[in-house]
């Protein structure tokens, strides 16, 4: 491809998210009204000068729940995948540093979480925790576990690469200049991932993003009156056609935004890996 | 003599899978025992409150509970009902998992089957197109609808195909079907471009022959082990489409369990979901290896 016109693609994504975060960071200033108000006087209203995006079923403005939802998806989606890719580096790096039986136990470990759909998984372990909690810690609860079991196919990726790190030149040299254990790790092994880990993170934030909203939509995410793309997209489920009220696709057409704006970011990231 | 060989490979690969299959199945429920046994309230059961049962029923419920207390107790006793098909009883819906099973698999077979075959057709015709026509246009346009669907939540699908009257299987298909694409179209054009496939084009080779006499035999293998996640994926997007197209399946089951905490019912059809993967993954691996030994 066009080197021009891919790293156009790329300063569109990039700059289409920045656009987004900066939106989102300043829901205090554009929507003042938060997201939990309820307009009793305008329910289920279509988009006015006041209300933007029209109000939801129990009057609450569509916009600053956008806005609000938005925010905590891309705060949130990012702290998670930080969360995994660390664990993945952890579990992961060592397994293929260590190589023998820790690697192979590790795999097999990893092979017993990637042999259950994802989706399984998460309402699984999301019915394991109690429903009934508050939203601040549903909305942590959801993304937290997330960054705990979104780990395995990134330890899959860092075992090998860290495989493969072992038998090189370089840390040979440095096995046999006695550089040993932790330090050889630390010094040079791990910065070497560095590029993968960076790959596996970006990869991870989408497909976590997309998680949320699907447990929201399933009623298995953030707690209302908390707003999440999920929960905002729940909203879809009342539809009887799309021209009855378009605006109410405005979440969705975010997130496939902005999932794109990260799948194409990506790309960048696996050619550096 | 190399037959032989192959064979006794081919059992101990077969072997392999079986045990990695039991290994799972016994690692899981324990996990799943134990996660039931430490999840919140498991100690306290409703029907203690009930006001018709006497203090002796009471007792001899909280009995009962005390008796699975130790984990390995609660595995052991849990291993054993399900080695005599017992898989227990659901706590929301009261009846047995055996016949909540065998009442919603075969729906849930069904759609995942037709859905796995209509994706396959779709990302393959895609991929296929593309890799005969190699004009650049085209691979974008398929790229772009591919990565749109890769976009969109599972969900939010399952709730356009209500909208739309779209069958729970096409909603299927339309989940998995990028995923499918992309790593086909990938393995294709990797095909494609080896020395002796473009040679055999500038000779003049038919597509058709190409395909069969030379494109399968070097990306078939891998294209089963995409088969065989495949299927993971399609189970997967039983939950959402099944969940909000009102269709009385597995999935629908899954869900209703989550939202009623029911974990006895939850986590035996986690295991059970995750035994179907791991045999199609496991046969597609299997099957995969014996091509390549054919091809050798």
């Amino acid at each position: 491809m066009n080197p021009w016109r891919t790293n156009f693609w790329r300063n569109l994504a990039c700059a289409v998210l920045l656009l987004v975060v900066g939106l989102s960071l300043a829901a205090n200033w554009l929507a003042p009204a938060g997201y939990a108000r309820q307009f009793r006087e305008a329910t289920d209203a279509a988009p006015s000068r006041v209300h933007w995006l029209g109000t939801d079923e129990i009057g609450r403005d569509r916009f600053a729940r956008v806005l609000y939802g938005t925010r905590i998806s891309l705060l949130l989606a990012p702290a998670a995948a930080l969360l995994s890719t660390l664990m993945a580096a952890l579990v992961g790096g060592l397994a293929g540093y260590l190589g023998g039986v820790w690697a192979r136990a590790a795999m097999a470990m990893t092979d017993l979480f990637l042999s259950l759909p994802w989706l399984f998984l998460l309402i699984t372990v999301r019915a394991l925790l109690p429903l009934n909690v508050s939203p601040l810690f549903s909305v942590l609860v959801t993304f937290l576990m997330l960054g705990l079991l979104g780990w395995t196919s990134a330890a899959r990726v860092l075992c090998s690469s860290a495989g493969s790190l072992r038998e090189s030149d370089f840390v040979r040299q440095a096995r046999a200049s006695g550089v040993r254990g932790a330090r050889l790790f630390w010094i040079h092994v791990l910065p070497n991932l560095k590029a993968v880990l960076l790959a596996q993170f970006w990869i991870s934030i989408p497909v976590f993003i997309l998680s949320e909203a699907n447990l929201g939509i399933l009623g298995l995410g953030v707690a209302e009156p908390m707003p999440s793309w999920g929960s905002l997209l729940r909203e879809l489920e009342g539809l009887i056609s799309v021209g009855e009220a378009p605006w109410k696709f405005v979440p969705l057409i975010l997130l496939v935004v902005v999932v794109t704006s990260f799948q194409l970011m990506l790309s960048k990231q696996e050619q550096a890996a | 003599m190399l037959g032989k060989m192959l064979g006794r490979k081919m059992r101990r690969k077969i072997m392999g899978h079986a045990l990695a299959i039991v290994a799972t199945v016994l690692l899981g429920g324990l996990l799943s025992a134990t996660l039931v046994r430490l999840a919140p309230g498991f100690d306290s059961d409703e029907a203690q409150l009930d006001p018709h049962l006497n203090s002796a029923s009471v007792q001899a419920l909280r009995q009962a509970r005390l008796d699975q207390h130790n984990i390995f107790r609660f595995y052991f006793h849990s291993l054993q009902r399900a080695a005599h098909g017992d898989l227990g009883t659901s706590l929301s819906l009261g009846q047995p998992v055996t016949l909540l099973l065998r009442e919603r698999a075969p729906l849930t077979l069904r759609l995942v089957g037709i859905g796995l075959l209509l994706s396959w057709a779709v990302a393959m015709a895609m991929a296929l197109s593309a890799a005969w026509l190699r004009v650049s246009a085209y691979d974008a346009l398929t790229t772009a609808i591919s990565g749109t669907f890769l976009c969109i939540p599972a969900a939010v699908l399952a709730l356009l195909s209500v909208l739309w009257n779209v069958p729970g299987a096409l909603a299927i298909a339309l989940i998995v079907f990028p995923s499918v694409y992309r790593y086909s179209r990938n393995l294709l054009a990797k095909a494609y471009a080896m020395p002796h496939i473009v040679s055999a084009r500038a000779r003049g080779l038919s597509e058709l022959r190409i395909l069969f006499w030379h494109v399968v035999p070097v990306a078939g293998p891998q294209l089963l082990a995409v088969a065989g996640v495949s299927v993971s994926l399609a189970v997967g997007a039983a939950i959402p489409v099944e969940a909000l197209c009102g269709l009385a399946g597995v999935g629908q089951l899954a869900w209703q369990a989550a939202l009623a905490r029911d974990l006895p019912l939850l986590t035996n059809l986690t295991v059970l979901v995750t035994i179907v993967t791991l045999l199609a993954n496991s046969s597609a691996d299997v099957i995969g290896h014996m091509l390549r030994a054919q091809e050798a």
